[in-house]
């Protein structure tokens, strides 16, 4: 009868010291209690020793007089009347434009060293392999003081600098580019620019359309670059030219004119440009190979060509193995260019956490700050590819 | 000029403009040293079906992928359809245009819906507009009969499925002849049935088929003969009932007695 | 050709073959140097574009290297003179009497001379340690393991620093320099940071969310940053964070900062091969009675690290490479050495630098290529040895 039903057991009474969700808490709070303290400590210990040295605490710095020079600035920075502000901001600058151009070069040459290493040419395979096994394997802090002092700092002196038809002087001062002056009638070109932009988007779109209600196909590639490329150039020539060249002129002592390039930006550019191609070489393989050849073969079975199988089944599929580790490479040649200071490249790291730092003496404030914006830019990084990933993940059961 | 672009309406099947649908002559081909394929010759008359076995490595695979030069030949000729298959990569596109093929191991386009896969040679080797081209893949899912899936991505499906697809996708171009290289081996028993059931509908229909596969229940029901290899060469072939009745040679009978339990 | 009748017709339905065809050797064309030159060098025209340009580049470029390093290089001399192209009248090459003079000092450093026999001894028991644990077929590699983290480091340490007590004579940090040094911090940063990596991708995996936590802050803070401001911060920070007696000398903080940047990139490589164990390892090590600790230890770990080796080696290959930026923060590892020693007005030439650099580039290319043969024989091994 159901009121004979014996009495359900109840669990046995845990003693407190076995029952894993005490031992997890005591766990923790015995760490953070250590944590806390070793931070107290330390935080106490700098402050003493901080009063010692009699070095001031806080952000006050920022708005001080730098009272010293930067080689190369991208903004509006005197040594007489710029603050440390600014020299953070102008440092920060020449930061990112090294890493960008050093981005685009090292995609640039990766992608054809890492495309060559699959190609069916055995020599041009084995000589990118060892382009990459070269590379990956010295470290680039000696690539690029070979580069600054064995390369750049070796070019010939100004009476004997090298010069290039076209407009282009190098010596041991740097690099001597034509400087562009814009004269009157540019904004006909700039106008014909876009609008063979917006000319070509619309024919995109129109031939796209077209091709989805007949199936014929226009020449679209052909058409963008007339468009974009051509249109400006004609209008260009019919206003009479309106971008002149003031170039270069290597006298004895100096060059007068031009856009100088310093040696440092050229060696530290090459140097970051060389090392990181060679790991995105290793990358861009990786991604093509893992596409199976079996989807090339379904695609040439069904009669596409290699140029639409590329374009349509293997690239699509390789740029989702490629992207994440590819950003994850861009990352490391932005923290790489930190190494500017070795060869006294005025990058964020040498100006503030060099210079800066030097005269302040407030180490935890300099670095601190510099830390941080490393940590921005790659935690920003970080979020945007994990979207990324999730949009592109390949749908499944 | 070729008479598919205008054919209008691509549901019948592909027709074969000689008699002849596929034409094997002192095949030979080497893998490096490996004489993989010895003086293959073979005839296959449009409208017959072939089924192909052996046992692994004997180069049954390798011999039909000549036939639409995913594989290169060293010796001999090929001939599909009159068209000779050479390293002219106008012929190569030609054939490939009139010879469809399913793989073991489906590969279908991941990236891309059903529907897209199928429609994805109609629109750019056809040059269909994109309407009629994903017309004309629905009517081939609804011969596979998985037209409900046709919005999905492979990885949704089920193995069988996948395959069913894959045979959808190749007859979206209205192939002549069909090629399957070992279709069921890499699909779990339960779904090997609704793929052969595919396969045996499409022969009905009066397709060319040449079928690399270890499914005799597949070969007695719709091979008009069964081509045996071993070791790069033909040696034997005959009408099902015969070759499984009174087999000839001694490696047809040992091969026979290892997969037939 | 016409289709042969009899034997070999197949156009018929039945067909039975009689004579077995014998294997023959492929055409002429294809075989030997011919035909894998066709296939390979100069299928289509591009191909043949291609390879005329590459062997232009290492018609160049090969000769160049052997005219440098040998041909045109000096052997012996005492001074500049002996590399200048102004006093020999000749083509000059690498200048190798630079290096032959300056050798002790890339070696080790400014090590007080008489004492330099305890880094010989180092060097061997480093060696020692190294062969023990990565030779597959040595005896007794658990003993080797402790050999390697535990001895090795504390009689090293003894050894290099002296203990005035049993009369090794105290040699300060300041004075050691070249190879030791990079060795000294290649070795403390593998060592530390395998362990140490171990604890933080435990600690990020644990159900604790106050260890999740400083675990993930922590690897995620290091990975962000730059080497550089790292050792700038250890460089700096770490003698503020600390009592004034107790202050690190120079060598110990940047030791410090590279254990710390090394063990972050640790975790996450032992974090992937933890991930790649499947859940009914830990299961069924829970089933038979295991606690956490040993679990871990008998049964996760062994499995973990071996399915990573290839990564973990790759990462020692990256901190071997990463011990040259402890140059910017003074201390003088092989390349600062380097650095010092080609600007002595001693041996001032235009082919010093590139010497220098040479020597340098030889010795890093032997360390690290030969650390990346090993890691891709034991892919290769791990792959052959039947996965799960």
């Amino acid at each position: 009868m159901p009121s004979d039903l014996p009495a359900q057991p109840r669990p046995a009474r845990v003693v407190f010291y076995n029952d894993p969700k005490v031992r997890s808490i005591a766990y923790q709070l015995v760490l953070c209690t250590v944590v806390a303290l070793l931070v107290y400590g330390a935080a106490r210990n700098a402050i003493d020793n901080l009063a010692r040295a009699q070095i001031a605490s806080g952000f006050g710095f920022w708005n001080q007089t730098a009272g010293f020079d930067i080689s190369q600035t991208l903004i509006e920075y005197s040594s007489r009347g710029s603050t440390y502000g600014r020299a953070f901001w102008v440092g920060l600058l020449n930061t990112l434009l090294v890493a960008g151009l050093g981005i685009v070069f090292a995609t640039i040459i990766g992608f054809i060293v890492g495309i060559s290493r699959l190609s069916t040419n055995w020599l041009l395979a084995k000589a990118a392999g060892g382009y990459v096994e070269i590379i990956r394997n010295l470290p680039l802090l000696l690539q690029l003081l070979f580069w600054y002092n064995a390369v750049l700092k070796a070019m010939p002196d100004i009476r004997e600098s090298i010069v290039i038809p076209g407009g282009l002087i190098l010596n041991n001062r740097g690099f001597f580019l034509p400087l562009p002056i814009l004269k009157g009638g540019l904004g006909f070109v700039e106008l014909s620019l876009l609008g063979g932009v917006v000319a070509a988007v619309a024919f995109y779109v129109w031939a796209r359309k077209r091709q989805e209600r007949t199936g014929q196909r226009a020449p679209v590639l052909v058409v963008t670059l007339l468009l974009v490329i051509g249109l400006p150039l004609a209008v260009f020539a019919l206003v009479g030219r309106p971008i002149g060249f003031e170039f270069p002129q290597a006298g004895r002592f100096n060059v007068a004119g031009g856009i100088e390039v310093l040696p440092e930006f050229v060696a530290l550019l090459f140097g970051l440009s060389i090392y990181t191609a060679a790991f995105i070489a290793e990358v861009v393989r990786a991604g093509i190979l893992a596409v199976s050849r079996g989807q090339s073969e379904a695609a040439y079975s069904l009669g596409l060509k290699p140029g639409p199988t590329l374009r349509m089944i293997v690239v699509p599929q390789a740029m989702r193995v490629i992207i994440p580790p590819l950003t994850s490479q861009y990352l490391n040649l932005t923290k790489n260019s930190s190494l500017a200071v070795a060869i006294g490249y005025p990058d964020l790291v040498q100006v503030f956490t060099g210079t800066v730092l030097n005269q302040t003496g407030q180490a935890v404030e300099v670095v601190a700050i510099t830390m941080l914006v490393y940590l921005v830019i790659s935690l920003t990084t970080s979020l945007i590819m994990n979207i990324y990933n999730r949009r592109m993940a390949l749908v499944e059961r | 000029m070729t008479a598919d672009e205008n054919s209008g309406s691509l549901l019948k099947p592909g027709r074969l403009r000689t008699e002849t649908a596929v034409e094997l002559i002192q095949l030979n081909k080497w893998y490096g040293d490996f004489h993989v394929l010895r003086d293959i010759n073979l005839k296959v008359r449009g409208g017959e079906r072939i089924v192909i076995c052996g046992p692994s490595g004997s180069g049954k695979s390798t011999m039909i992928r000549c036939i639409n030069r995913l594989e290169e030949h060293q010796g001999g000729q090929i001939l599909v359809d009159g068209v000779e298959v050479t390293a002219d990569l106008k012929k190569i596109d030609e054939v490939r245009r009139e010879v469809g093929m399913v793989f073991q191991h489906f590969n279908l386009f991941p990236h891309l819906t059903v529907l897209e896969n199928c429609a994805l040679a109609p629109i750019w080797v056809r040059k269909m507009p994109k309407k009629e081209a994903e017309e004309v893949a629905l009517h081939y899912l609804k011969r596979v009969k998985i037209p409900e899936q046709a919005n999905k991505y492979p990885g949704q499906l089920s193995g069988g499925q996948q395959q069913r697809v894959a045979i959808a996708r190749a007859l979206c171009m209205n192939p002549k002849i069909m090629l399957f290289d070992e279709p069921t081996s890499a699909l779990d028993p339960e779904m090997v049935k609704e793929v052969l059931d595919t396969m045996v509908a499409l022969a009905h229909d009066g397709m060319t088929m040449l079928v690399v596969t270890h499914e005799m229940g597949f070969a007695r029901q719709v091979a008009n003969r069964i081509v045996f290899m071993d070791e790069g060469q033909i040696v034997e072939a005959n009408v099902p009932d015969e070759f499984f009745a009174h087999p000839q040679h001694e490696r047809t009978k040992l091969f026979l007695s290892q997969i037939l339990r | 050709m016409t289709m042969a009748e009899g034997d070999l017709a197949v156009a018929e339905v039945a067909f039975v073959r009689r004579a077995t065809i014998a294997p023959r050797p492929p055409p002429a064309e294809m075989t030997g140097a011919i035909g894998w030159l066709r296939a390979n060098l100069v299928s289509t025209p591009f191909n043949i574009a291609l390879t005329v340009l590459i062997v232009l580049l290492l018609a160049w470029a090969v000769p160049e290297i052997v005219r440098f390093l040998v041909i045109d290089a000096v052997w012996s001399g005492s001074d500049r003179d002996a590399c200048l192209w102004t006093v020999q009248h000749r083509e000059i090459g690498a200048c190798w009497p630079f290096v032959w003079e300056r050798l002790p000092y890339f070696i080790y450093g400014s090590y007080p001379i008489p004492q330099r026999w305890r880094v010989d001894v180092f060097f061997l028991m480093l060696a020692v340690g190294v062969v023990w644990l990565l030779w597959l077929k040595a005896p007794r590699r658990d003993l080797g393991a402790i050999y390697f983290f535990i001895v090795l480091p504390v009689v090293s340490y003894i050894l290099l620093t002296g203990w005035s007590a049993i009369g090794l004579e105290p040699v300060d940090t300041v004075l050691w320099g070249g190879v030791l040094v990079t060795i000294v911090v290649a070795s403390v940063g593998i060592v530390f940071s395998l362990p140490l990596g171990i604890i933080l991708a435990l600690g990020r995996r644990s159900r604790m969310p106050a260890v999740r936590t400083l675990s993930v802050i922590f690897i995620e803070f290091v990975r962000g940053v730059p080497l550089i401001t790292v050792l700038f911060m250890a460089g700096v920070m770490l003698p503020l964070f600390v009592p004034e007696q107790y202050s690190p000398d120079k060598l110990v903080r940047a030791l410090v900062g590279i254990a710390i940047f090394a063990s972050a990139y640790m975790a996450e490589v032992v974090r992937a091969g933890l991930q790649a164990i499947p859940r009914g390892q830990y299961e069924g090590a829970m089933a038979v009675g295991l606690g956490y600790a040993q679990m871990t230890r008998l049964v996760i770990l062994p499995q973990a690290l071996t399915v990573t080796i290839p990564n973990i080696v790759n990462t020692y290959i990256g901190l071997f490479k990463d011990t040259t930026l402890v140059f910017i923060v003074g201390i003088f590892d092989l390349l600062r050495t380097i650095e010092v020693a080609r600007i002595d007005p001693k041996w001032a030439t235009p082919v010093t630098s590139t010497t220098g650099y040479a020597v340098a580039a030889i010795f890093y290319l032997i360390f690290c290529y030969g650390m990346s043969r090993y890691a891709r024989a034991m892919e290769a091994r791990l792959a052959k040895g039947g996965r799960r």
